[in-house]
């Protein structure tokens, strides 16, 4: 899987499943940017075939529907959607 | 490729034109507007056709047109939320200003959920015996008309034929 890592602070660990064309995944990387912490991300849409479905599978752990963009942080909780302040939260800042 | 500006600026004023002509309307913030339109493009050129940018297609129209813009669920978005789920089409409260769009939970049902209850395309037809005509439905925005065959683009929200279906009462 292709994973993107954008350098920034360490507030806890960032992990983005979003879609290149999809406007409020953009938004949540933004927000993240702005907010200068470390995350990463993958554009499940821009995966081989092959690794797109495995990559679905695994986000339908976090969130059945599989909508994007899902935002796993600390590997424990998942934020479906653009939620900036539940993103904040969840990582205590 | 990213679509060029060109591209996206004419797709642009035609999406907002026809928007306004049928009682729709476009998301106010132009960039974030212009950035879905983008990825419309986008799967325009993958697919051949322009499912929402932010649900993840499968590449087959048969799987795809519930999620073609403007996609099936985008007036009860509307009506429940203000917004259609990638927040391209909005209300009149957020169009004008006083409310701001925000990511909304996901209608369309999942792809088991969805083969469960089949297209309503394969559902059997039944013709009304008390009509001359068969009833027509818009699956996007649920205007009717009553003749032989569908029309070829839906007057009201300018989707094609394919997005009908024969209404049985």
């Amino acid at each position: 899987m292709s994973v993107t890592h954008v350098a920034g602070e360490n507030k806890g660990t960032i992990f983005i499943y979003a879609l290149s064309t999809c406007g409020w995944c953009k938004k949540t990387k933004e927000f993240l940017k702005e907010l200068g912490l470390e995350y990463s991300y993958v554009d499940v849409d821009l995966l081989p075939e092959s690794e797109e479905d495995k990559t679905v599978e695994e986000m339908k752990t976090w969130n059945p529907t599989s909508s994007f963009p899902t935002i796993v942080i600390n590997n424990k909780k998942a934020v479906i959607g653009f939620q900036p302040d539940k993103i904040k939260e969840l990582l205590g800042i | 490729m990213s679509p060029a500006q060109e591209q996206i600026d004419q797709l642009y004023s035609k999406l907002k034109t026809e928007a306004e002509e049928g009682g729709y309307h476009l998301n106010p913030d132009a960039t974030f507007t212009k950035n879905l339109i983008s990825g419309l493009l986008t799967n325009q050129t993958r697919f051949g056709y322009q499912s929402c940018p932010c649900r993840l297609a499968t590449g087959s129209i048969d799987d795809d047109l519930d999620i073609v813009c403007p996609c099936d669920y985008r007036d009860p978005d509307i009506a429940e939320f203000g917004t259609c789920y990638c927040a391209l089409y909005v209300n009149e409260e957020i169009s004008s200003g006083k409310k701001q769009a925000s990511s909304i939970p996901e209608r369309r049902p999942t792809k088991e959920q969805r083969q469960k209850q089949g297209t309503p395309n394969t559902q059997v037809e039944k013709r009304s015996t008390l009509l001359p005509y068969p009833i027509w439905r818009c699956k996007v925005c649920g205007y009717l008309c009553s003749r032989e065959t569908p029309p070829e683009k839906c007057p009201i929200c300018k989707v094609g034929k394919e997005r009908f279906e024969k209404y049985t009462i």
